[in-house]
């Protein structure tokens, strides 16, 4: 599902991954974790194709990040949910036309959009709130409708970056039983967080970087394993 | 299409003052070269009437038998450069002298024996009032055996060839000038339009959107901006022409508006222009994010 071999990526001011291997499994749940600068948020970026790699080979669902063209991209996209801690939902659109818009911009029949949309609206706890712009509801909320708009085109892989640095504890637990739930349907998680909390209450896999390199892998002998707490 | 039409629509709604802030700048942008090409319009007219007049007129010698005149006329009329030969006769040429020099009237009208010649008075055809073809019809009259002289105000029409030639070439640069003015400040205002929609274009991207799907909207929305910066700036050109020709109706009753050919075409420009401004701007954009 996701094979990085020796993956560097240079900035100008410094490195952020050196020589990272690691691979992810069809299914697996997986923390990313370690202090800001560690690396995380490159990895990320390298799986939905934002950024192509200094050096080293990354596979993602098929695609080669390193030769991924601006047509592949949004293909790649469009196989990947993905969730940031700030949200990202336009604000001038409701719920539901924030998660309706992800498969507008995939050319998908408009008469399947709405049934799809109430679906995974509903999955996340909102369809009641369907109408409501992004200004009306809670930060948990918001961030339901941005994990229903990464579901909506029924990724295999969800990408969540620090989903719950935003959130109160009780949205936090919330939006993270969601994604435990999305995983447990057969989606693959791939989610960097800060909070060591969650990655202690499961025994997911757990990858953590320091200075972009990993210095501990819990799964890198069984790269399945994890499903229980 | 839906899709692309309300996205677009959707932009104006979000931002209603920067849209309308992109249209006014677009329309006075084009309202300077519109008023330009109002005073140059008016300016080409003034140079055309005065091009109606450039005549050359042939002396006949007396007693030239009037079959030769009439067959050197529908000679001279075959020439290229001639819209209209007129033969004024000797008794016609003393008439029109009485009528029109009128300060000469009594000298003509004491006259018992008509001093002027009869002539071939020749227009020339658009395109042929200037010096070169003028002297090159003039000097092909002299080729007549019955044509005494020929004269046609060459001082004149050089003059008036110098006119037209500055006319022409400051109305280029100047021209070339405004329009260039015009496309950067619309590509400026595109181009903030598109930065101050970044955000919502990388979550497009996120989600999947190709970049053909994220340019759309933006290129119906510059064209759309581009139609109605067109139209206000017809809408002021007009408005500043009534105003200018009710103030001063008497010294510029000639002047006249932009034929409905160059108002389109000044429309068209606008569409062109915020096609072409939101093109380059949101594809710069798209590559470098």
């Amino acid at each position: 599902m996701i094979r990085f071999s020796r993956v560097s990526k240079d900035y100008p001011k410094g490195a952020a991954l050196r020589e990272v291997s690691l691979h992810v499994a069809k299914g697996e749940f997986v923390f990313l974790t370690g202090h800001s600068g560690a690396g995380k948020s490159t990895i990320l970026k390298l799986v939905y194709g934002e950024i192509h790699p200094t050096g080293g080979d990354v596979r993602v669902s098929g695609f080669n990040i390193a030769e991924l063209s601006p047509r592949d991209r949004p293909r790649l996209r469009r196989r990947l949910g993905i969730v940031f801690q700030d949200f990202r939902l336009l604000d001038d659109r409701t719920a539901e036309e924030n998660v309706a818009f992800a498969l507008e911009v995939t050319g998908a029949r408009s008469e399947t959009i709405s049934p799809r949309v109430m679906r995974v609206l509903t999955q996340v706890g909102l369809a009641a709130k369907a109408h409501a712009y992004p200004q009306e509801l809670s930060g948990g909320e918001q961030q339901r409708v941005a994990i229903a708009r990464a579901l909506v085109n029924d990724p295999a892989i969800l990408i969540a970056d620090e989903p719950t640095g935003n959130l109160d504890e009780r949205a936090t637990r919330g939006v993270f039983q969601l994604i435990r739930e999305i995983n447990a349907s057969g989606t693959c998680v791939v989610m960097a967080t800060h909070d060591l909390d969650l990655v202690r209450q499961t025994s997911y896999r757990t990858i953590e970087l320091r200075d972009g390199s990993v210095v501990f892998d819990s799964g890198a002998e069984d790269s399945r394993q994890g499903e229980t707490e | 299409m839906r899709l692309l039409l309300r996205e677009s629509l959707i932009a104006f709604r979000r931002a209603p003052l920067l849209s309308a802030l992109s249209i006014i700048t677009i329309g006075f942008a084009l309202y300077a070269v519109s008023l330009f090409g109002l005073v140059a319009v008016n300016l080409r007219a003034a140079l055309h009437s005065v091009e109606q007049r450039v005549e050359v007129v042939a002396y006949l010698l007396r007693g030239t038998p009037a079959e030769t005149v009439a067959l050197a006329s529908q000679d001279i009329a075959a020439f290229p450069e001639v819209k209209r030969v007129t033969f004024v006769s000797e008794d016609e040429a003393l008439r029109l002298a009485r009528r029109e020099l009128v300060e000469f009237r009594d000298a003509y009208r004491d006259l018992t024996v008509n001093p002027l010649p009869a002539s071939l008075e020749i227009e020339l055809r658009d395109g042929y009032q200037d010096a070169e073809h003028t002297a090159a019809v003039a000097d092909r009259l002299r080729g007549y055996g019955f044509v005494d002289d020929v004269r046609y105000g060459r001082e004149w029409i050089e003059n008036l060839d110098r006119l037209r030639n500055i006319a022409a070439l400051v109305g280029l640069s100047i021209g070339i000038a405004f329009a260039a003015v015009a496309i950067v400040i619309i590509g400026v205002t595109i181009r903030i339009a598109v930065l101050q929609r970044a955000r919502e274009i990388a979550i497009m991207r996120l989600v999947g959107a190709t970049n053909g799907f994220i340019r759309g909207p933006f290129l119906l929305e510059g064209a759309l901006k581009g139609l109605f910066g067109g139209l206000l700036a017809v809408g002021l050109c007009y408005g500043t022409y009534q105003l200018f020709r009710g103030q001063v109706a008497l010294a510029t009753s000639g002047i006249i508006f932009l034929s409905p050919r160059l108002l389109a075409l000044g429309v068209v420009f606008g569409i062109l222009i915020g096609f072409g401004g939101s093109a380059v701007s949101v594809g710069r954009h798209l590559r470098n994010v």
